[in-house]
């Protein structure tokens, strides 16, 4: 099917207009020199990314997008940047890899080539599968029953995907408690005797008896 | 194909876009910031006349009768005012970082429905700015942007309190917002919709349908406390814990950039407080006397009364309670709201399925939970104190 959509003004303007910032944003989170202003690239092109989700009518995806992407996935990357205080413009004389620019140009070349072809041919994507269950309620019930019937199994795999990884997250960053308890082993005899004394009852825990006191 | 813009939803844009149709969209936006303007000039005249009562003071009382006019007079004042910008600063980000506050705050109160559906010219509209499918949705995603007024304010002044501030604000509001979103979860279960016109009929039938009564109070404690949190108002105001941080991210601003963030913080107390009374008090809910102009008159000034309790609620917050000590906070976001949130979300859908069920899940959540509490408090004290810890339970060494 190659026949013309009918375009409204409308939806015209607002696809040039998001498209613009998509592009202009995407470009902007490959040159900028500080990783902050690239994290806020890459925002700008998330929302322009949501519009076109809303101009396609899947208002839960746009939603979604901001909610996680924006709201969440991105907050984190500023998060780090911030803490491990790499918010410093980077020397980009020596590439990393060798040969990454060729090898890049030529990744460029045939993603573009892809996208073109899946936006002439149907064979992966299918005739008319978006934007066809439209109504007042939007696409949110159908996605919503979609997900949760046909889509089942799919979907409960990831969730449990994500609780591993969460899960593998949560061991790696665990503090040692045996290294630690070596580490201050010492200094526990030590707390342990003033303890037994009667002493240094009110020196370990302060807040504690002040506040029971008033 | 209709232009499918967030308007969609509402039932005048579904027509055909004649000239009255989009004039009465622009009136609604407009009358919409014109309210949240004036509501925020009241509002901290309000808070700051309430607070010196609640601490034995008179308060603002030379600008206007009753000191009315002293939010005009520190405006005008703040306009004024010589505007810094920092030798560190990114000076592009640190411009930005108000707008990106405010705008948000203001985004939000577009979805609220503020009365009922009223007929004008021939034209039926709802008394809401928009009514998006995605509805309430549209609320957690304009919170996740405001993070990044905060965050980038604190960054972009290049200065070390501000940075700790912003830091502080981030981690916080991506905790609280899971919180958040839980509790919203729980309504829309009930109600089957995310738009808030959906959800504000739902609970209009009578008050034993109010959201608040319904979910049996705990979403609304949970969600009332996430937001207080999301709004960075006391006692969860971190982030700009005065006697340690200085003022916290806005610590470098000065003139109408330092007054935007003021602007903001009071704007979204009031969007919340309006979601709050849609979320779990019926929204424009109320007894009505069925007369010509009553009758639609009634609902919205059954809506500012809830709001305005809810503003109360606020102030009286910041004046009785002392701001909680940072892993106090993120205790009660992770290891309080979060699992009890969650866990009443799988009780309701439990009692969705049939009373049975329901208890059954009661039931276990109450063992989870209390197996969760016990994990929690052994937890808490190897960490705090590894003497005792290893004395006690004597797995170690």
């Amino acid at each position: 099917m190659t026949g013309v959509l009918a375009v409204t003004v409308p939806d015209l303007a607002t696809f040039v207009v998001a498209g613009a910032v998509v592009l202009a944003s995407a470009i902007g989170v490959v040159v900028a020199r500080n990783p902050v202003h690239s994290a806020l690239f890459l925002v700008a092109t998330l929302f322009g990314v949501a519009v076109l989700f809303v101009e396609q009518q899947a208002e839960f995806l746009a939603a979604v997008q901001v909610i996680v992407y924006a709201g969440a996935i991105v907050v984190l990357f500023l998060f780090v940047i911030m803490l491990l205080g790499v918010d410093r413009p980077e020397g980009l004389a020596r590439d990393p890899l060798r040969g990454q620019r060729p090898l890049g140009a030529v990744l460029v070349l045939v993603s573009l080539a892809e996208i073109l072809a899946l936006a002439r041919l149907h064979w992966a994507t299918g005739h008319g599968t978006a934007g066809s269950t439209g109504g007042a309620s939007g696409n949110v019930a159908a996605l919503g029953r979609s997900v949760f019937t046909a889509y089942l199994l799919p979907f409960e795999i990831t969730s449990a995907l994500l609780i591993i990884a969460v899960v593998g997250a949560v061991v790696l960053a665990r503090r040692p408690h045996r290294v630690s308890q070596q580490q201050y082993g010492a200094r526990d005899e030590r707390m342990v005797a003033t303890e037994r004394s009667g002493t240094g009852r009110s020196g370990t825990e302060p807040s504690g008896t002040g506040r029971s006191g008033t | 194909m209709t232009p499918a813009l967030l308007v969609s939803g509402d039932p005048v844009a579904l027509g055909r876009a004649t000239i009255v149709v989009v004039a009465i969209v622009v009136v609604k936006a407009l009358l919409a910031f014109g309210m949240l303007m004036t509501a925020v000039a009241l509002m901290i005249w309000f808070e700051r006349k309430l607070i010196s009562d609640m601490q034995n003071r008179v308060g603002p009382n030379r600008a206007g009768p009753f000191g009315l006019l002293q939010t005009m007079a520190d405006g005008i004042k703040l306009m004024f005012k010589e505007d810094l910008l920092p030798e560190g600063a990114d000076r592009a980000t640190f411009r930005l970082a108000p707008f990106l506050s405010t705008v948000p705050a203001f985004l939000s109160f577009a979805i609220v429905p503020v009365g009922g559906v009223v007929h004008l010219f021939g034209y039926t509209t709802e008394l809401q700015v928009a009514d998006p499918p995605i509805g309430i949705l549209f609320l957690l995603a304009m919170s996740g942007v405001a993070v990044y007024g905060l965050m980038l304010a604190g960054w972009s002044s290049g200065s070390k309190y501000p940075l700790l501030g912003s830091v502080r604000a981030s981690a916080q509001m991506v905790s609280y917002e899971a919180a958040m979103g839980l509790s919203v979860a729980a309504v829309v279960l009930v109600t089957g919709s995310l738009s808030t016109r959906a959800i504000v009929q739902a609970q209009a039938a009578h008050i034993w349908d109010w959201n608040l009564v319904r979910l049996a109070v705990i979403p609304f404690v949970i969600f009332l406390a996430a937001a207080t949190a999301e709004l960075n108002r006391p006692p969860f105001d971190l982030v700009e814990g005065d006697s340690e941080l200085v003022g916290g991210f806005n610590t470098e601003y000065s003139s109408m950039r330092f007054g935007l963030f003021y602007l903001a913080e009071f704007m979204s107390t009031i969007t919340m407080s309006a979601v709050i009374v849609t979320l779990f008090l019926g929204g424009p809910d109320g007894p009505v006397i069925h007369l010509p102009l009553l009758n639609w008159l009634m609902p919205i000034g059954w809506f500012f009364l809830k709001t305005l309790a809810f503003l109360f609620f606020y102030v009286w917050l910041r004046a009785a309670l002392p701001r909680l000590r940072y892993d106090q906070l993120m205790d009660l976001g992770w290891k309080v709201l979060i699992p009890a949130a969650l866990g009443w979300l799988i009780v309701i859908a439990g009692f969705r399925v049939g009373r049975v069920t329901g208890l059954v899940t009661f039931a276990v959540a109450i063992v989870v939970g209390a197996g969760m509490a016990r994990a929690f408090a052994v937890g808490q004290v190897r960490n705090r104190d590894p003497a005792t810890s290893s004395s006690t339970s004597g797995d170690f060494r």
